[in-house]
């Protein structure tokens, strides 16, 4: 595998990982907005599932992808991530901001899979197109989730 | 009618409008909110809309329809665009084989049971296929009983459709002709072999090959579905599917051949055709701007007055706004929600709170009553006049028979003065609500219903009057009505009239105007797939059983009418709590026995009774409030309400809490020392066990004698 492919799957995964993450502790400070709870957590489950398959891949190329492997390229092309908004913000504005934050790293994300998707093709690897094909489409889903949620109840939250 | 036993506290309408009023001026409309129900007639609730969408302008109106035929709506929305029922009940007098999903018709829709008994009596009766956790009356006469693990629903629809697809038994021509999205279908099935599914969903994989030769050869296949499904995990995701099996095999609109989405209430199909269930008037689609704009036009209001620019609030999410204090004024109307909603101890906490302004217009005191600030006491349905149309379309009057008690108002009336003190106008300053009677209002209705799949404009009050019974869509074409949606695979999904563009049935997130029209241009039927994913709650070593709620035949809703009706409250007085005999067994538990089931929201206690329920489930009914206990609204010694232990979860895309899976833990408390369960011996609730239960019979009064001469 090429060092830049393979950089790129450090990039994809570290993100999946950290999307998963992130969902996660959305969804624990937001538990009695029922609908992010439980929803946060079964997109999380499919961020889970993504890594799963990119390890299996990687491991049928004889790599590991575990962060631990990071290096400085990768840590650069992964961009500066801002952390989640802090707690101390009203809860209905923090839903908003934690909810635009995981709209747009899941928006990243997709690109992220779009260019592996083009490399596969231009390297003739099915098995990493496959992949790409498999899991891009849920990454904008996760995106896409974040963004209608967020016109649903941003007015209500505005209104007071 | 019995009249209210408890005082009125307050019945002056200057109240709510003042506080209307105030809270309008603080925040605006977003203040207001209003959760009705699906009870009322046809011309209440259009009134209801227009006021709350057109005249206040507020996105927060619901009904309680939310709880039974949101996902019917959703379901009907998904694949044909539009919310209305392709099939006719005529068609269980045609079928050849009647398959009920999660729908317990010989206790829900007695009525229309007694049509399938008919056929099964006759000479050439149907295979019946039932899909149910519990030995309901349906499943003791199915040629097939499937009763899969609950929350696993979509994965048996799945793999039925695995082998329908994978055997050939699907009309190739009607799919490739009159519908899109099939190959996305045949790949996600593939992944749903049967004997994966009986894996997950515990059934012998024979009976789900059984079952699926009997719809896949099936000449004339009608499929109900209802709240098995309905308030289940993955409810629009599973409701979908049963479409799918009968547009892959063409088996819509013919004699025999439909799909009836049920209802579980008198007009729920008005509650969501005038658009008070978190739809707009006449099955317009909120984010189609000209749909919103000609409704606009008819309600005489600017098109920025009606919310579009999210889906209508639906009920979950206004109870969290209550919650939160965004709404400050809710009116509720003819529904209980202090005992019919999930996780109780919330709800009574959000009911109660001071900041929250709650009006509730009911015929009795009851739980949800007994917290609001202003109750209106309301006309029964014999009491006041209307349209009122049930499941399969069919348009009925209701007249009139006597005049309602004491200060008791229709809503109608309720509604009218409401606009009138409030001085709702329209934008040329003309009152938004001119008319007095219902008759008015059926008439400008049809007006709004125009063109419309749910078009009225053929009916009159009179017409009604004459010969009862009118399916819609009935115009100058079609003056009869008419009895099957989608003959010849006509659909009218086309992106400009449909009503929904349909959402991803995992997240709930809509689908895109432009998407949609790329999707489906032509208007077909929409084949729409989806993979399971397991229920949010399991069961674990502290709470090992799955908990489902249900109903008796006793019973309606939360027993504030049939709890009054002597002879339908002693044959089913308390709640219970039904368990097999193999999960007794273990438990040493006995029919009468006191048991406390606990969730990780609350308890309950009831008594024993074994039933013909699966292995690992326990089934209480939710029909138990307080309003006939010391506690009045709430649990004062012991809790008896099955939603104390219900979980806070809905369903993605119809918004549908879940009723069916929670985790549950069972504790036996007291030996019954003879004593036997308050369950009724008939229905679903027959014991099994060897022990002598008390037959339940309605007695002297239920007896009649006839003379014929």
């Amino acid at each position: 595998m090429k060092a830049k492919i393979e950089m790129l799957l450090r990039v994809i995964r570290s993100a999946e990982d950290e999307v998963a993450k992130d969902l996660l502790a959305i969804g624990r400070r937001h538990q009695s907005d029922h609908e992010v709870y439980h929803l946060t957590r079964d997109l999380a489950e499919w961020s889970h599932e993504h890594v799963r398959m990119l390890d299996k891949v990687a491991a049928e190329a004889g790599i590991s992808l575990d962060a631990g492997h990071d290096d400085d390229a990768v840590t650069a092309l992964k961009g500066a991530r801002d952390p989640l908004p802090e707690q101390d913000i009203e809860p209905p504005l923090l839903l908003l901001a934690d909810l635009r934050r995981i709209h747009l790293d899941c928006v990243g994300l997709s690109v992220d899979w779009e260019v592996l998707a083009q490399a596969a093709q231009g390297e003739k690897d099915d098995r990493l197109l496959q992949l790409a094909q498999r899991c891009q489409p849920d990454a904008l889903r996760q995106a896409r989730w974040a963004n209608s949620l967020i016109k649903v109840v941003s007015p209500q939250i505005m209104a007071t | 009618m019995e009249g209210n036993s408890s005082r009125p506290r307050g019945t002056t309408p200057w109240v709510i409008v003042e506080r209307a009023k105030a809270d309008l001026a603080r925040q605006g409309p977003s203040a207001l909110g209003f959760y009705t129900t699906g009870q009322l007639f046809l011309e209440e609730y259009y009134l209801l809309g227009l006021i709350a969408h057109g005249g206040i302008g507020t996105p927060h109106l619901d009904g309680n329809t939310r709880l039974c035929t949101a996902t019917a709506a959703a379901a009907l929305k998904e694949s044909f665009g539009n919310d209305g029922q392709p099939g006719s009940y005529r068609d269980i007098d045609y079928a050849d084989v009647i398959a009920l999903f999660g729908h317990n018709m010989a206790e829900t829709q007695s009525v229309l049971w007694m049509r399938i008994l008919d056929r099964l009596e006759g000479s050439d009766p149907p295979a019946i296929i039932c899909v149910d956790p519990r030995l309901t009356p349906v499943a003791r006469v199915a040629d097939v009983h499937l009763a899969p693990r609950p929350g696993t629903n979509l994965v048996l629809v799945n793999a039925l459709l695995h082998e329908i697809i994978t055997n050939g038994w699907y009309d190739a021509d009607y799919v490739d002709a009159h519908t899109v999205g099939f190959d996305e279908l045949e790949k996600t099935v593939k992944e749903y072999p049967p004997e994966h599914a009986a894996a997950i969903c515990d059934i012998p994989v024979e009976d789900i090959r059984s079952a699926a030769r009997i719809l896949g050869n099936a000449e004339r296949l009608l499929s109900t579905v209802l709240q098995g499904f309905y308030q289940s995990h993955q409810a629009t995701a599973s409701a979908v599917q049963v479409n799918n099996i009968n547009i892959v095999r063409g088996m819509l609109g013919k004699p025999g051949a439909g799909v009836l989405q049920m209802n579980g209430q008198p007009t729920a199909q008005n509650t969501r055709e005038s658009g008070a269930d978190g739809d707009l008037a006449g099955f317009r689609n909120w984010s189609n701007v000209e749909q919103v704009a000609d409704l606009a036009r008819l309600w005489n209001v600017e098109t920025n007055q009606i919310p579009h620019h999210s889906p209508p609030t639906h009920l979950m999410s206004i109870m969290r706004y209550a919650e939160t204090g965004s709404i400050s004024f809710l009116w509720i109307i003819g529904t209980n929600p202090a005992v019919s909603l999930p996780e109780l101890a919330r709800i009574r906490s959000i009911l109660g709170k001071e900041e929250l302004f709650l009006v509730v217009s009911d015929l009795f005191l009851s739980e949800t009553a007994q917290f609001a600030d202003v109750v209106l006491p309301a006309a029964a349905w014999g009491e006041k006049t209307g349209a009122f149309t049930n499941v399969d379309r069919t348009v009925h009057i209701s007249e009139k028979a006597v005049s309602p008690p004491g200060q008791a108002r229709s809503d109608l009336d309720t509604f009218i003065d409401f606009a009138r003190r409030l001085n709702l106008r329209g934008k040329d300053g003309a009152p938004l609500v001119p008319w007095t009677e219902a008759e008015q209002v059926f008439e400008v209705w049809k007006e709004c219903s125009a063109g419309r799949p749910c078009d009225y404009t053929g009916i009159t009050y009179d017409k009604l009057r004459a010969g009862s019974g009118i399916q819609w869509p009935c115009t100058d074409e079609a003056p009869e009505g008419t009895e099957r949606l989608y003959v010849d695979g006509q659909f009218l999904a086309q992106p400009q009239y449909c009503e929904d563009y349909g959402h991803d049935l995992l997240t709930g997130a809509p689908v895109e105007k432009v998407e949609y029209e790329a999707l489906n241009p032509q208007g077909r039927a929409v084949i729409k797939a989806a993979h399971y994913h397991p229920p949010h709650e399991q069961p674990s070593d502290e709470f090992p059983f799955v908990l489902t709620t249900g109903r008796t035949i006793y019973h309606f809703h939360t027993r504030t009418k049939t709890g009054r009706a002597p002879q339908l409250q002693n044959a089913a007085p308390d709640v219970w709590v039904e368990l097999s005999q193999s999960d007794a067994n273990r438990l040493s538990v006995e029919e009468g026995d006191m048991l406390a089931v606990e969730t990780a929201r609350g308890a309950i206690q009831g008594r024993a009774r074994i039933s013909g329920i699966r292995n690992g489930v326990i089934f209480v009914p939710f029909h138990y409030g307080y309003w006939d206990t010391d506690g009045g609204k709430e649990p004062q010694n012991r809790g008896r309400a099955a939603n104390e232990l219900t979980i806070t979860d809905w369903d993605p895309v119809s918004k549908q809490p879940l009723f069916k899976t929670a985790a549950a833990r069972v504790v036996k408390l007291a030996a019954g020392d003879g004593a036997s369960s308050p369950a009724p011996t008939t229905g679903a609730s027959a014991p099994v066990g060897s022990r002598e239960v008390p037959a339940t019979l309605g007695g002297r009064a239920g007896t009649a004698s006839e003379e014929v001469r």
